[in-house]
């Protein structure tokens, strides 16, 4: 505490007193605090560096082999060495907006009930409950999928949906249990808690005047819920969507054991397929050979590329709204 | 009243009752997972399951004994590994840190948040796990510890935020240094917080399946010291779940039920201690 006036006067003296002082300064248990917790926060920060890092030169050899054509051709073919991602984007891209168009309508319901209907301490309960959801590790939602969800659905819904939409393309075929559509619904369990959980912050934080401002014109609840709160909510809506989106295209095991990993593209939904997730997780161990190790860790930094833009997104439009809030 | 006016009460109690059948739907998910986890788990388990190691193909009987240590010192390394880094950044981040440095530092834990698990598992791969040529403990631990990192750091950073500065000035106005008030008395009021905090950390990545597989990869028998391959609760769930074999699923299930309970029961616990706490931030955790 005292180094200060020392160090001030400590300009006019010689360098080897200055010096002398700079580490007497260095040496306290202030300075050595201070670098502890600033070396751990760099090394933090490098942790993450090294992650991107690792992915690019990790893949460099897939990269300049293929280029960009990797991310839009179809072959799989580790003895010939040809490699194309598009079957695994396509199948991870069409389980999470199939888990997206379930998990929305179902979250930013249980979200509203959640925010603006039931009392506190009910609302409180169930969240806490819904919250647990995300809690509970993916390779349990794999374990029930593969042995509670496949044989619902084969034995009820899709002969229900086959029945009545089965003029559809995407409900032709034979469904064999492990799908797309197994997959996705899911995926849709996994991320309905992150939808609710940050809706329902989103909506609580629109300020009681709007509300107010609205019932007073003469609106009923839902009317005030549905044309002044929601809008008002929005954009941390889209964020809690995108957090979601964000996990779903990540998830690895439960997809995995449910999505049957078989490298084709199909229009129906009840046909097995593949996503990046389940390929790396399937083939990375025994990938043998340099091109085929570099692919799968291609396919891993497409994974990083697009779940970091989404969260970044994501993040943008939850600070903003709960901002938004604060303000009005 | 008129048409519009019943209308209008009428769309409003049913877009309502809508609503709270779905949260109903969302919140009975979770009753339907533990009630079938008892039922399947719970009756497929016996003491065998915790003492013995699998038995071969075709036999029936034997445990996961081996998978219950592996899982348990997988996950000690990574709590050493990722605890105290996440710890000291948060209180870097809340105590010291100011202006772009802390952005730059927060936004890379966020990043390192968000990216999917299967890709930190290639990650320790490529640099933990291929130049020693071989799967082991130590690189589990790695793995998971680096995504206990972020989680550490967001916690500690919120709870010692919700200390009030009133209680750090006084400290300093008693005469004690930064480090001393830090110490002493921040840390201390956020202690709580801090530890449920760690709770849910590690009730997160004790599920987690997919970086397991290419570092601990797995092994069935006991795998001594931190250097050869092990086996881990979440993998062997995996492994028995997708092969073909009855006797295998019943102990999938059983170990599904150990793991599910450990983790909802260090999350009930966590959030018990936390709705008492003193300074709760809300959405902390």
């Amino acid at each position: 505490m005292a180094t200060g006036p020392i160090v001030a006067r400590s300009r006019a003296l010689t360098p080897w007193v200055r010096a002398r002082s700079f580490l007497r300064h260095a040496l306290t248990l202030d300075a050595a605090a201070y670098t502890l917790t600033l070396l751990a926060a760099t090394t933090i920060f490098l942790i993450t560096l090294l992650v991107c890092y690792e992915l690019y030169i990790q893949s460099a050899l897939a990269r300049e082999t293929f280029g960009w054509k990797f991310l839009f051709t179809q072959a799989w073919n580790p003895i010939t060495e040809k490699f194309g991602a598009l079957p695994f984007i396509y199948g991870t891209v069409v389980t999470s907006a199939m888990a997206l168009l379930i998990a929305i309508p179902q979250g930013l319901g249980a979200a509203i009930f959640l925010a603006e209907m039931a009392p506190p301490h009910l609302s409180d309960a169930l969240t806490f409950l819904i919250e647990l959801l995300a809690a509970v590790p993916s390779v349990i939602y794999g374990l029930l999928g593969i042995f509670v969800l496949v044989p619902v659905l084969d034995n009820f819904v899709v002969p229900a949906l086959q029945s009545s939409l089965g003029f559809l393309p995407i409900f032709k075929g034979v469904f064999y249990g492990v799908s797309y559509f197994s997959a996705g619904v899911v995926l849709s369990i996994m991320i309905i808690p992150f939808i609710v959980s940050v809706s329902r912050e989103v909506l609580l934080a629109v300020p009681l005047d709007q509300r107010e401002a609205s019932m007073a014109l003469g609106a009923s609840r839902w009317q005030t819920t549905w044309r002044v709160v929601v809008p008002f909510a929005l954009k941390g809506i889209t964020g809690s969507i995108f957090l979601a989106l964000a996990r779903a295209l990540g998830e690895t095991m439960a997809v995995t054991m449910v999505i049957g990993n078989t490298p084709q593209i199909k229009v129906s939904l009840l046909a097995s397929g593949y996503s990046i997730a389940a390929i790396i997780a399937n083939e990375f161990t025994e990938a043998a050979g340099d091109l085929y190790t570099s692919a799968l860790i291609e396919l891993a930094l497409v994974l990083f590329a697009v779940t970091f833009i989404i969260n970044g997104l994501a993040r943008l439009l939850i600070i903003a709204t709960t901002k938004q809030g604060a303000q009005a | 009243m008129t048409f519009f006016e019943i209308r209008k009460k009428a769309i409003n109690i049913m877009m309502f009752t809508l609503t709270g059948l779905c949260t109903l739907l969302t919140a009975g998910i979770l009753f339907f997972i533990l009630g079938y986890l008892v039922v399947r788990g719970a009756t497929a388990l016996n003491w065998d399951f915790f003492t013995k190691l699998p038995v071969p193909v075709g036999e029936t009987g034997g445990g996961m004994a081996q998978a219950i240590i592996g899982s348990g010192k997988v996950l000690f390394l990574a709590t050493l590994i990722g605890v105290p880094l996440g710890f000291l950044g948060g209180v870097y981040l809340n105590e010291y840190a100011g202006g772009r440095m802390a952005f730059i530092i927060r936004y890379a834990t966020d990043l390192l948040n968000g990216v999917p698990s299967i890709v930190i598992g290639i990650v320790v791969y490529t640099l933990v796990v291929h130049p020693a040529r071989h799967f082991s403990t130590f690189s589990g631990g790695v793995a998971l510890g680096v995504m206990m990192i972020p989680i550490a750091v967001r916690s500690t950073e919120e709870f010692l935020h919700a200390v009030p500065n009133s209680i750090r000035e006084a400290a300093m106005a008693l005469g004690a240094s930064k480090w001393l008030a830090i110490v002493t008395i921040v840390i201390p009021a956020a202690l709580k917080g801090i530890i449920t905090g760690t709770m849910l950390d590690f009730a997160r990545v004790a599920g987690e399946t997919a970086p397991l597989l290419f570092t601990a990869f797995g092994n069935d028998f006991w795998s001594p010291g931190w250097n050869q391959p092990t086996a881990t609760l979440p993998v062997m769930i995996y492994n028995y779940a997708i092969s073909p074999y009855d006797d295998w699923h019943r102990q999938a299930w059983a170990a599904g039920f150990v793991l599910l309970m450990l983790v909802l029961i260090l999350n009930v616990t966590a959030r018990l201690i936390l709705s008492r706490g003193s300074f709760m931030p809300r959405g902390a955790v």
